[in-house]
């Protein structure tokens, strides 16, 4: 089946040619290799020569352009919190091309930028104008159709926003599991936190009893043990050559612990 | 049939002109249609770094770039970095350093190897390191490739590495 290029002026352009079976170019790192793989699923490459790769504070948060890189992400000082997470996806080329966008609809083990967004309580704004939270976003991402313009962070300080991605192969290594937590008070009793878990689902996903199980506690073996006990409810594990089901449930409290007692990565 | 489109860019240094099919991508255009077999297809799918080139002095990976992108812009190659007879002290220092054995992976070491010494010309082991993250060698064991790399950082610097 033949493949066609669509290229659009402006975003406005390619928001109006995307449809069923077409699919927007972002950094192409995922739709790229679907084409390499004769992937059938689409016929027609929609491409902007007009991108936005912009991220600047707006309000009460940051505004990061659907097309900023993973390496626009880390030169930005606005984006500082998230250069945890932008530094740990692929290699330095990958992360040249791979956008801000794109991470919003890669499959597991990916999307470990959407997994931190979701922790984050970012906001996907769409090219038709439309914002929704990203919880929204994704639970309905297979099928969305429309073009992504935006992602609204809202400020966090460095010391609130804890990341780790589990990863089987050293250095690097794509996620086992990665886990996002907004962590507000976590010198002291914990406020409304958001916990986070990546590959743990179909989609980037909240574990919300653990967020429960932590609010008014602290950071202590004590004050987490609950949260350690239910941080699987409510998330989807599967079974792919990196773990199984098994083995995910077993060691997600495991790494949590780290993660919030701060103990190695 | 869809029509090709027509393509031009400089690839190291030289006009490029040629048409690309729907799709294309930038390893297949720069090997089928400019003939510069240099940079390796290892996996299509962005795991083995094989196939990285430098376009606007960053390092991509060629088979995940849609040809059509490159409108305008410099790529630079293996292809591109001898001088004439002349190796690039980082072609050479891989060669004595025996940092290519098979040779498959070395043409998208020496890119991602460039990249990081155009930005970062006295490098340390760990930014080595990180710059070749996204290039597997099946061969080396890459403590030859890290070492090559800094040997050739610290030639190009006058230092004795
Ligand atoms: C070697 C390698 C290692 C990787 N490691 C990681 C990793 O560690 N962590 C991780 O999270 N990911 C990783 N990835 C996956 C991928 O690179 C990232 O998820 C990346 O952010 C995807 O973005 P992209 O711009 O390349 O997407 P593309 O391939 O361009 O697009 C992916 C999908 O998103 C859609 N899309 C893109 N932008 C928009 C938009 N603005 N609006 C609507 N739809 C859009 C496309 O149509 C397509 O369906 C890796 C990939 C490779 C090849
Ligand atoms: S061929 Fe491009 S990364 Fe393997
Ligand atoms: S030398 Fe053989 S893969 Fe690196």
């Amino acid at each position: 089946m033949s493949l066609t290029v669509n290229t659009v002026a402006t975003l406005r352009d390619a928001a109006y040619a995307l449809n069923d079976r077409a699919r927007y170019l972002g950094g192409g790192t995922l739709l790229m290799r679907a084409v390499n793989y004769g992937d059938q699923a689409f016929d027609t490459i929609v491409r902007s020569r007009e991108t936005d790769r912009t991220i600047r504070s707006e309000g009460q948060g940051i505004r990061i352009g659907a097309g900023a890189t993973m390496t626009d992400l880390l030169a930005s000082r606005d984006a500082e919190a998230l250069h945890p997470v932008a530094r740990v996806i692929g290699g330095p080329a990958v992360r040249n091309m791979a956008t801000v966008g794109g991470n919003l609809f890669a499959a597991p083990p990916y999307g470990d930028l959407a997994t931190a967004f979701l922790a984050l309580d970012a906001t996907v704004q769409m090219a038709d104008g439309q914002s929704m939270p990203m919880e929204s976003f994704l639970s309905a991402r297979a099928r969305s159709r429309g073009l992504v313009a935006a992602v609204m962070v809202p400020r966090t300080g460095p010391q609130e926003f804890r990341f780790a991605k589990v990863t089987r192969i050293k250095p690097k290594g794509v996620s086992m599991m990665s886990i996002a937590a907004r962590l507000p008070g976590a010198g002291g009793s914990l406020g409304d936190v958001r916990l986070a878990f990546g590959t743990m689902g179909p989609m980037p996903l909240r574990a919300k009893a653990a967020e429960q199980a932590l609010r008014g506690r602290s950071l202590t073996e004590d004050g987490i043990r609950e949260a350690l006990r239910v941080c699987c409810d409510g998330l989807q594990p599967g079974t792919d050559e990196l773990a199984s089901e098994w083995y995910r449930r077993e060691v997600a409290p495991v790494h949590l612990k780290r993660l919030l007692l701060g103990r190695g990565r | 049939m869809m029509p090709k489109t027509p393509l031009s860019f400089t690839l190291n240094g030289s006009e490029t002109a040629l048409f690309v099919d729907p799709g294309a991508n930038l390893l297949d255009t720069l090997r089928r249609g400019a003939g510069d077999l240099t940079p390796k297809l290892g996996c299509a799918q962005g795991t083995c770094g094989a196939c990285t080139v430098l376009i606007d002095g960053e390092p991509h990976l060629s088979c995940l770039t849609l040809a059509e992108t490159v409108e305008g812009r410099d790529i630079a190659t293996t292809g591109g970095l001898a001088d004439g007879p002349d190796l690039h002290p980082l072609q050479q220092a891989f060669m004595e350093g025996f940092a290519a054995q098979c040779g498959f992976c070395t043409a998208g070491m020496l890119m991602a190897a460039k990249a990081l010494l155009d930005r970062r010309p006295n490098p340390s082991r760990d930014e080595v390191i990180e710059a070749i993250g996204g290039n597997l060698c099946r061969c080396t064991g890459y403590e030859p490739i890290v070492d090559a790399i800094l040997t050739a950082a610290a030639r190009m610097q006058g230092r004795s590495a």
